[in-house]
């Protein structure tokens, strides 16, 4: 393929997992207590997806990857900051609520318009990135849904690895049961690739990588379109933390053995 | 917008304050390359250096493979890259005092042993940068850049060897042991050096490729002391001495190195000329340490600082789970929730090292940003004085005291109610370029040390206050955000760099500036008007202080003690050196009270909703600390003037002088409290029981005045920690701590 791939990853913010994370009502509807208050990080999904993405522009000349957030602006900002040094990427914001209650249907309006105006751009090339879920909400529907606004059959979630053939297409692998992978091979762009972990680490930052790409997130920034999302017609009754309390301790040298003999006994709990 | 209203305030802080808040406060908010390198700096600190940390790191004085491993992760994040200019492999252009600082302040969050083996290569690199020649500022950046993309080469690492293992040599930088004297000179060829010199608690030696190491003249073929590049591969002795046993900063190699090598002269720090067959350096060795000194100690000072915000988050998550896990303790019952938060105590302690260490990260960053604007300033100056020829110590400050009239004419007219002409003048004033670059150096030659002086003096003090508050567990290795270590650590921060009697000598010298003490002056006005928009930040109590401060100063100057010796004089430390520390304590509640005021004016469309209570607590931190740097003010200043007087003894000169208690009574009847003005108070003949001051206040009353004006600006103080310490125990804070322990 000489032309290379136009990579879309959408992705937006979560509150760092570290935080106290409170469920409350607001005046938008259910949200996080103090969310806005609460340091933010790309969504661990989106960042697996933007990664592998970054990763296979590099292995195919003439790929160019795009961020597409929609997320509070000034928290984008924060985010992009880290995100920013990590690998070369261009930026599209979109200003708006990025909480785990916003209807998905309405967001995926949104991200599919964004994606139609992005200039040049080639369906004939293009893949559309993202996390096969989010750290934000467990559905992992918006991906598929920008999918079909944007009338994109070939689909694929839970993919662990892309390997680029000859000629545009490329083989998939796709998390199936029993921690085994499921093979496709698609002929080639447009597809949707809901990634899961991927297999790279996160790449380190790199300053003159931030650099670069500030020179153009910065004014994609300044013109975010404002973007209102809502929770659509979805009426929350009442909303809760899961019934086990979650209990974060940091524990040092213990075995992956270890690890595993209290994870089972605290679900056999439940 | 106004600090809000003091009354019903139902808003405070709700979460621990994150980066848009800091880089609102501390003025970085339009520089996304320093916010990158903040998240940079955070991720090497809070990922490698606090596992290194956590698994023992610090237990060996040696410079073990592990730790240097940490060197490749400052060199890959952009931490090495952050001293270069762009194209010197760097990616912050222009100057980058304050990109430093905040490097040292996330990486010292952590561990400042790692700051300062981050930093430290900056020092050895910074005399070359600061006073080198074109090449050798080319050749040196150039080597010490990390390597690019592609390229295949280890940066090279600098090291700066001032310290000798001679008494008194590091703390007066005047005297050096190390010699340079001429090795070989042939006719028409460079000079060759012969460099001895023999360091004492070097850092970077453990590695360092090359050293900038100060020698005098030991040969009267060169004329004076100097610095010298020393590299590991010169001929001679580069022997780097064994790692010192330090009990801190045990991520910083540090070792007492050996030099016997011969060099070419060209290695000379900024160059050099030959006069009648003598080498002139271009600088002498103090001029050139002065120059790096100067940047490099506010960093030091921001570490100390960043240390007790560190701790912060860790105390309260402790106070908090106390008691859970107890019988006694149900879940949902205060014990449990609040745990030891309970009790007004902790949080009141809790309160002021959060006060501290806001003060002092406010100075530090201040003084950072100071020196950023004052770089470019300093050498259009240079450029300025090389126009005009004036060349010599002589004409030199003859420039600088017609600079100074200009500074303190712009001072004069902006107190004062104006005209047009005055404002015509003021704005010509303003305008001229060298008359800012007076006012500021004026104020760089006393923020620096006040910042180095009172962040870590202080600091160290306050770090034990907030180990305390872990109870045993502070002080053992387990201690959540290593607070015991960094206790430790602050002690060391408070010497190296030049202990803390170096920084007083220096703040007892330039506070005496008549350029800086002008300027106090208008901060005291400044801080009125602070007051006036934003109440219950402290800015009054410290605009008092700061008054008294002056009065006392200008006193001592035309003051003698009771035996008429002067007490303002270089030998009178104790007259000096505790001013010194009282200009310290105002200094930096005043960085405090600012950064406050940007926060409170410029933090809605950031923070929303959150904005008025996030406001209101920070300001209610200022008042906290307004209030303990007037009562230490106070204190030091009524201590000044009323100590050097001698006590009336009880013959007969010295009853002469007392009242008697029918006269002290008849006084207090016609103004109450004139007696307190009385000497001591004879009844009966005889003295009784001590009850009162014994000195006169004659003289003084204005010193008086001021001091009871003082304790009345206290108003409020109590009640400011009071909401600030019920914040702390609301304040929403994470699950757990962002780094290992």
């Amino acid at each position: 393929m000489s032309t290379g791939y136009q990579i879309v990853v959408l992705g937006s913010v979560v509150p760092d997992p570290l935080q106290t994370l409170e469920p409350a009502q607001t005046p938008q509807g259910p949200g996080l207590k103090n969310e806005l208050m609460l340091p933010h990080v790309l969504d661990p999904w989106a960042a697996h997806a933007l990664y592998e993405a970054a990763n296979l522009a590099a292995r195919t000349p003439g790929s160019k990857v795009t961020l597409l957030s929609l997320g509070p602006k000034a928290k984008l900002q924060q985010v992009m900051m880290a995100v920013g040094q990590r690998v070369p990427f261009e930026l599209v914001a979109l200003d708006g609520p990025a909480g785990g209650f916003t209807d998905p249907h309405e967001v995926a309006a949104r991200l599919a318009d964004a994606v139609k105006a992005l200039p040049g751009l080639d369906r004939s090339r293009l893949l559309l990135f993202g996390g096969w879920e989010s750290a934000s909400r467990g559905a992992g529907v918006t991906l598929q849904l920008v999918g079909e606004r944007l009338e994109i059959p070939d689909q694929f979630q839970g993919v662990d690895q892309l390997t680029p053939g000859p000629d545009g297409a490329f083989e998939v692998l796709e998390r199936v049961e029993g921690g085994r992978h499921q093979v496709s091979s698609c002929a080639g762009a447009p597809a949707v690739l809901g990634w899961a972990t991927g297999s790279l680490g996160e790449p380190k930052n790199n300053p003159q990588v931030g650099m670069a790409n500030m020179r153009a997130i910065m004014p994609a920034l300044q013109k975010a379109a404002p973007a209102p999302v809502g929770t659509g017609r979805v009426e929350y009754l009442s909303v809760a933390v899961p019934r086990t309390q979650r209990e974060t301790r940091i524990v040092k040298d213990m075995s992956p053995d270890d690890v595993a003999r209290e994870l089972v006994e605290w679900i056999a709990q439940d | 917008m106004a600090t809000p209203a003091l009354k019903a305030h139902p808003d405070t802080l709700r979460t621990l304050p994150g980066d848009d808040v800091r880089q609102l406060m501390w003025r970085f908010a339009e520089r996304y390359d320093l916010q990158m390198l903040v998240q940079s700096a955070r991720g090497v600190a809070r990922g490698p250096v606090a596992r290194l940390v956590a698994e023992g790191g610090r237990n060996e004085h040696e410079w073990t493979a592990r730790k240097n491993e940490l060197l490749a992760h400052y060199d890959a994040s952009g931490i090495t890259a952050a001293f270069m200019e762009p194209e010197e492999g760097g990616f912050i252009a222009g100057p980058k005092n304050l990109a430093l600082a905040l490097a040292a302040f996330e990486l010292a969050w952590v561990d400042a042993g790692a700051a300062t083996g981050a930093l430290a290569g900056f020092l050895g690199l910074s005399p070359i940068h600061e006073r080198g020649t074109p090449e050798q500022v080319r050749h040196y950046m150039s080597l010490a850049a990390p390597a690019k993309p592609g390229e295949d080469r280890r940066p090279w690492r600098a090291a700066f060897a001032l310290t000798e293992p001679i008494p008194y040599v590091g703390v007066d930088t005047g005297m050096l042991s190390g010699k340079v004297s001429v090795a070989e000179w042939k006719e028409g060829e460079e000079p060759v050096l012969r460099v001895e010199k023999r360091g004492r608690f070097i850092t970077n030696m453990g590695f360092a490729n090359f050293v900038t190491a100060a020698v005098d003249t030991d040969d009267p073929r060169i004329k004076s002391s100097c610095l010298v590049i020393l590299e590991e591969t010169d001929a001679g002795t580069f022997d780097r001495g064994t790692p010192t046993k330090k009990l801190v900063h045990q991520l910083s190699s540090t070792s007492d190195p050996i030099f016997s090598l011969q060099v070419p002269a060209s290695r000379i720090v900024g160059g050099y000329t030959v006069k009648d067959g003598v080498i002139v350096p271009r600088f002498d060795h103090s001029e050139v340490i002065e120059a790096v000194f100067r940047r490099t100690r506010v960093t030091v000072g921001v570490m100390t600082s960043a240390k007790l915000l560190s701790a912060i988050e860790p105390v309260i998550r402790y106070q908090r789970g106390r008691f859970r896990g107890a019988e006694q303790a149900a879940p949902g019952s205060v014990r449990y929730e609040l745990g030891i938060q309970q009790r007004e105590d902790a949080l009141h302690r809790l309160v002021e090292v959060w006060a501290a260490g806001e003060a002092g990260a406010s100075l530090g960053f201040a003084t950072a940003r100071l020196f950023d604007e004052l770089d470019p300033l300093e050498r259009r100056k240079d450029a300025a004085l090389a126009a005009q020829g004036i060349s010599g110590m002589k004409a030199t400050l003859k420039w600088t005291k017609a600079l100074e009239q200009k500074g303190l004419e712009l001072l004069e007219l902006e107190a004062h109610p104006r005209g047009e002409k005055q404002e015509a003048r003021i704005a010509e004033l303003r305008a001229d370029e060298l008359v800012r670059f007076a006012l500021l150096d004026a104020q760089a030659n006393v923020l620096c040390p006040a910042t180095k002086l009172w962040n870590t003096g202080v600091g160290a003090s306050v770090m034990r206050e907030a180990v305390s508050l872990m109870g045993g567990y502070g002080i053992t290795e387990d201690c959540p955000g290593f607070l015991g270590q960094k206790w430790m650590d602050a002690q060391l921060e408070a010497t190296y760099e030049g202990p803390e009697a170096v920084q007083r000598r220096q703040l007892s010298v330039t506070m005496a500036n008549p350029l800086f003490l002008a300027q106090q002056k208008a901060w005291v006005r400044e801080l009125r008007h602070v007051a006036g928009a934003h109440p219950g930040t402290g800015a009054c109590a410290l605009a008092s202080a700061m008054e008294l401060w002056l009065w006392t100063y200008r006193h001592l100057e035309r003051s003698t003690d009771a035996d008429g010796a002067k007490l303002v004089q270089s030998p009178r430390q104790g007259v000096t050196f505790k001013l010194a520390d009282a200009l310290g304590w105002l200094m930096a509640a005043r960085s405090q009270i600012l950064d406050a005021v940007v926060l409170a004016e410029e933090g809605a469309p950031v923070l929303g909703e959150a904005h008025a209570g996030t406001a209101r607590f920070f300001a209610d931190l200022c008042h906290v600390q307004a209030a303990r740097a007037a009562g230490e003010v106070g204190r030091i200043c009524a201590e000044l003037v009323h100590g050097y007087n001698r006590h009336p003894s009880w013959d007969a000169e010295g009853c002469a002088a007392c009242w008697s208690a029918s006269d002290a009574e008849a006084l207090e009847g016609i103004i109450p409290g004139l007696a307190g003005c009385t000497g001591d108070v004879v009844a009966e003949g005889g003295h009784p029981d001590k009850e009162g001051p014994c000195a006169s206040c004659q003289g003084i009353s204005d010193f008086r005045t001021m001091r009871v004006k003082i304790d009345g600006c206290l108003t409020g103080a109590l009640l400011a920690k009071d909401r600030a310490a019920e914040a702390l125990s609301k304040v929403m804070i994470p699950e757990a701590l962002d780094y290992p322990q």
